[in-house]
C-alpha cells in the first residue's frame, strides 16, 4: 500500500502506482510520500538521499518525549534540516526519511520544508526495525529510479557535511561505494577502517587493541544503485553484512572528512557537537554568531530571544526563538530551546532547556542537565546533572545525577 | 551642562597626621594603590563628559606641583590647573578667593573634592542626583555609613529619608549624632559664592582691626551647618548593599560588608568586611569576617536546626560525620579571609580560615 501526504500535511490521500515508482509495498511496509508543488523528472538523473532515522531518539530523551529526535532543534535548526539542506546544495532532490515510527508531527512540519526547499521527502516505514542496511533495500523503487549514485546518512552525525566532494570523489574512483571517515583520538572505542593512499579500503577492525588506525566510520555514504544487489529486506547491518564484502572485492573506498564531526545523538555529545559546530561557524566567519555586550565567545541567538541587562551569555550558547533571559543571567555551554524563560541571576553550564520550559531566580544547573518541553525549575535550587521529563515543576534541589519522572 | 572641579590639597604645614611619610613628598602625590592619591581624583573626574577643568587649590609651592600637573594634562586629556593659596584660608575661604577663576565660562556646577579622600567616587550618579531634585541644592554633600563609635570621628549628617535633605549637620560631634557621615565630596552651585560672601564680609567687619587669621572659612562649620535645616542642602547616599539585592527571611549583614547587585541571601549570617559580589546566592550559610565571594557563586548549606515554632523543640547533637565516614549535611561555614572565585558551589562545606578556594567543594571540610 502506498499513501502519499498533500505538501501542507493535511490530506492525506491514497496514490496510484505511479508515484515514487512501483513496487515499494515490500514486506508490508508502508510508504508515505510527501510531494512539493512541483514535480521533479524522475529521469532527469537529480540524486537522491536516504537518512537512516530509526526509532524514538531514547538517548536523547527526555527532549524525544515532545518531539521526533530528526526535528529537535541543533543551533537552532532542526537536526534533519542541517543534513537536507547540505543534501540540497549537493544536487539532491529526492530525501527518503527511514524511520521505524509514524510522527504525524514530523511529517506535517517537515512536508513545509520540502515546499521550501522545492525537494520531495519521501517517509519509508520499517514495520520491524530493519538495522542500518534493511531500509535501504525497502527503498530500492526511489534510490535506483535513475543511474545516479545516492547518499545514505546516519541521522545523528553533525559536521560540515561535504557533499559535493564526496561525490567528485566517488565518481573518480568509479566504484561502487564511498564511506567517509573521520580522525578519533582513542579508535580502540570504535571499529576503526583500513585502506591505502588512494582511498582503498582493505578492511575493518572492530575495537582494536593495538594501534592500527584512527579512522572510522563516519556514518555518511554514497553508493552506486548496484549496491542494491547486495542488500535484503531483512534486518541487516551495514557495517558487518555488506561493507566487508565490497572491501573484499575493491568496490569500497574511504574519504577523509575535514573539520568537525560528531554524533549528537546523546544530551553530553550534543552539547559537546554544539560547540563544535559554533566554532566551525567561527572558523567560516559565519555572520550567525552574536557578537553584543554581554556575549563571551561563540553565541547564537534567534533574533526574536529577549536578554536583559548585566547578563554573560558564553561561550558555547545557542539560544533559540522566543527565548527570554532575564537581567544578570550567567549561561555557559548551553543550549536553550523554543520560548524557555531565565529568570534573573540564574547560573547555566553545560544545561540542555527544553521548549517552554521556566528557571526561576538564582538557580544554579550545572553537569547536563536537560529539561523537557515545559519544567518549571523554581527560585534559588540547584540542579546537578537531573534529566527532568516533560510537564514536571521541580520544588527541590538535584543534588546528584538522576532521572526526574 | 559644563562642570568644573576643586581639589583641596591644603598645604605643607597640612599633612602632618601623614608624617614620617609626608615629609619626603607632597601628601596628595603619595602613592595610593599605586597612584598619586590625587590621581585617583583627577581619574575619576576625568570621566565625567561634561567636566570642563579642574583646579587643584593649595598651599604647596607651585614647583612642587608643576610637573605632576603636566603629567595629568597629558594622561588625562583634560585642563588641570593649581591655584596656589598664599596662606590657609579654610577650604571654604579658598574656593571663594578663587570665585573668579572657577566660576570664568560659568559653570553650571563644580565639584569640590576633599584632596585626601579615597573612595569609589560615584561622581556621575552624584551629578545625576543633584541635577534630579526638584528643588535646587545649594551643595549636596556625598555621604555614607559609618559605624556608631566611627561617626564620632567624621562630619555627621542627619537628612530627611524621604528627600534626602540636610535636616542637621555637626563636625565630630563628641556624643552620637548620625552614622551617615560626610565623604569629603560636595557637588556646588555657583550660588554658593554668595552665601559664602556674605560670611567673609560679616568676618571683615567684625575683625577689621585683626590682620591675621581672619580670612579662614570652613566649608562644614561656616557652610554647611548653618544652611542645614534649610532646605538648600542634600545628601547623596553611597549605601553597601546594592538595592537589587533580596536579603532574608533570617539574614544578618556585618559592619562594612559589602554586598552586591542582584545578590540573594536567605538565612545566613554575613559577618563584617565581607564582600558578596553580584549575583551570588547564600543559604544556610556562615561567611565569617573579610570573606570574598565572586559573582555567580553559590554558598548553601542544608538547615539540620530544629524548627524554633515547634514546641518542645530541641537541639539535636546530630555527629560531623555518619556511619559511612562522610560528612553529615550541615549548614555551610566560611571561616574568616575566605575567598571564593566566581561561579562555583561550595555546599554543606566548612571552610577553614584564611582558604583561597581553587574550585567547587560538596560535602567537605577543607583545611
Amino acid at each position: 500500500m502506498q499513501l502519499a501526504l498533500g505538501h501542507d500535511g493535511s490530506g492525506r490521500q491514497a496514490a496510484t502506482d505511479g508515484v515514487g515508482g512501483g513496487g515499494l509495498a515490500m514486506g508490508g511496509a508502508v510508504v508515505w510520500a510527501v510531494f512539493s508543488p512541483f514535480r521533479w523528472d524522475l529521469t532527469l538523473g537529480n540524486m537522491k538521499a536516504l537518512i537512516l532515522v530509526g526509532g524514538f531518539g531514547t538517548r536523547l530523551r527526555p527532549l524525544t518525549l515532545s518531539r521526533p529526535k530528526p526535528l529537535v532543534e541543533f543551533a537552532n535548526k532542526p537536526i534533519v534540516l542541517h543534513q537536507i539542506e547540505a543534501l540540497v546544495a549537493a544536487g539532491v532532490t529526492q530525501v527518503v526519511l527511514a524511520v521505524s515510527y509514524h510522527a504525524e508531527q514530523m511529517e506535517q512540519e517537515l512536508a513545509q520544508e520540502a515546499q521550501k526547499l522545492g525537494i520531495e521527502i519521501t517517509f519509508s516505514l520499517e514495520e520491524e526495525p530493519l538495522g542500518t542496511a534493511g531500509p535501504i533495500k525497502l527503498a530500492q523503487s526511489i534510490l535506483a529510479s535513475n543511474d545516479e549514485p545516492f547518499f545514505v546518512l546516519n541521522s545523528d552525525v553533525i559536521c560540515d557535511f561535504p557533499f559535493a566532494q564526496m561525490v567528485q570523489f566517488h565518481k573518480q574512483h568509479g566504484r561502487e561505494g564511498t564511506i567517509m571517515v573521520t580522525k578519533v583520538e582513542e579508535p580502540s572505542k570504535y571499529g576503526v577502517v583500513i585502506y591505502d593512499d588512494s582511498g582503498k579500503i582493505d578492511r575493518f577492525v572492530e575495537k582494536p587493541q593495538e594501534f592500527v588506525s584512527n579512522k572510522i566510520n563516519a556514518g555518511m555514504y554514497i553508493f552506486n544503485p548496484s549496491v542494491l544487489k547486495r542488500i535484503e529486506c531483512r534486518p541487516m547491518s551495514i557495517e558487518k553484512e555488506v561493507f566487508p564484502y565490497m572491501a573484499e572485492e575493491g568496490q569500497l573506498y574511504a574519504q577523509e572528512l575535514q573539520g568537525f564531526w560528531m554524533d549528537i545523538g546523546q544530551p553530553k555529545d550534543f552539547l559537546t557537537g554544539m560547540c563544535l559546530y559554533l566554532n566551525s561557524c567561527k572558523i567560516n566567519n559565519s555572520a550567525k554568531l552574536c557578537k553584543a555586550p554581554g556575549i563571551v565567545g561563540n553565541v547564537l541567538v534567534d533574533p526574536s530571544a529577549k536578554i536583559g541587562k548585566n547578563c554573560r551569555i558564553g561561550p558555547n550558547v545557542t539560544i533559540g526563538p522566543d527565548v527570554v533571559i532575564e537581567d544578570g543571567a550567567c549561561i555557559k555551554r548551553c543550549t536553550i530551546l523554543r520560548g524557555a524563560t531565565i529568570k534573573s541571576h540564574t547560573w547555566l553550564e553545560n544545561c540542555i532547556i527544553g521548549w517552554k520550559c521556566i528557571v526561576g531566580k538564582w538557580v544554579r544547573m550545572e553537569n547536563v542537565s536537560v529539561l523537557g518541553e515545559d519544567v518549571i525549575v523554581k527560585d534559588e535550587l540547584y540542579v546537578n546533572g537531573g534529566m527532568v521529563l516533560p510537564h514536571k515543576s521541580i520544588a527541590a534541589s538535584v543534588l546528584e545525577p538522576k532521572i526526574i519522572m | 551642562m559644563m562642570l568644573k572641579a576643586v581639589i583641596l590639597i591644603a598645604g605643607p604645614q597640612k599633612g602632618t597626621r601623614f608624617r614620617p611619610l609626608s615629609l619626603d613628598v607632597p601628601k596628595p602625590l603619595f602613592p595610593v594603590a599605586g597612584l598619586p592619591m590625587v590621581q585617583h581624583h583627577i581619574e575619576a573626574l576625568a570621566s565625567l563628559p561634561d567636566l570642563r577643568e579642574i583646579l587643584l587649590l593649595g598651599y604647596f609651592p607651585a614647583q612642587q606641583l608643576q610637573q605632576f600637573v603636566a603629567d595629568m594634562m597629558a594622561t588625562y586629556k583634560i585642563r588641570i590647573r593649581y591655584l596656589q593659596e598664599y596662606q590657609a584660608l579654610g577650604t571654604a575661604g579658598g574656593i571663594y578667593h578663587f570665585r573668579d577663576q572657577i566660576s570664568s565660562g560659568n559653570p553650571d556646577a563644580f565639584f569640590v573634592l576633599n584632596g585626601d579622600v579615597c573612595g569609589d567616587f560615584p561622581l556621575q550618579e552624584m551629578l545625576d542626583f543633584h541635577t534630579n531634585l526638584t528643588t535646587p541644592s545649594l551643595i549636596t554633600i556625598m555621604g555614607t555609613e559609618a559605624t556608631r563609635q566611627q561617626s564620632t570621628m567624621y562630619g555627621c549628617i542627619v537628612e530627611a529619608k524621604d528627600t534626602h535633605q540636610v535636616l542637621h549637620y555637626v563636625e565630630k560631634p563628641s556624643t552620637f549624632v548620625s552614622n551617615l557621615i560626610n565623604c569629603g565630596v560636595y557637588i556646588c552651585s555657583p550660588d554658593i559664592f554668595k552665601r559664602v560672601g556674605e560670611i567673609f564680609n560679616s568676618r571683615q567687619d567684625f575683625y577689621s582691626d585683626d590682620s591675621e587669621g581672619n580670612e579662614s572659612i570652613q566649608l562644614e562649620q561656616d557652610i554647611l551647618m548653618p544652611i542645614a535645616g534649610t532646605g538648600q542642602a542634600y545628601v547623596y547616599t553611597t549605601d553597601s548593599v546594592d538595592p537589587s539585592a533580596v536579603l532574608g527571611p533570617n539574614v544578618s549583614v556585618g559592619k562594612n560588608a559589602v554586598i552586591g547587585a542582584g545578590v540573594r541571601i536567605r538565612e545566613s549570617i554575613i559577618l563584617g568586611n565581607t564582600t558578596i559580589q553580584e549575583h551570588s546566592c547564600v543559604l544556610y550559610t556562615v561567611v565569617g569576617w573579610n570573606s570574598t565571594v565572586g559573582a555567580w557563586s553559590r554558598l548553601e548549606g542544608t538547615p539540620c536546626d530544629p524548627n524554633p515554632n515547634k514546641p518542645f523543640a530541641k537541639m539535636d547533637n546530630v555527629p560531623l560525620f555518619n556511619n559511612e565516614g562522610k560528612l553529615n549535611p550541615s549548614i555551610t561555614i566560611l571561616g574568616c579571609n575566605v575567598s571564593v572565585p566566581s561561579e562555583v558551589i561550595v555546599l554543606n562545606s566548612i571552610v577553614l580560615p584564611y582558604k583561597d578556594l581553587p574550585r567547587s567543594y560538596k560535602n567537605e571540610i577543607i583545611l
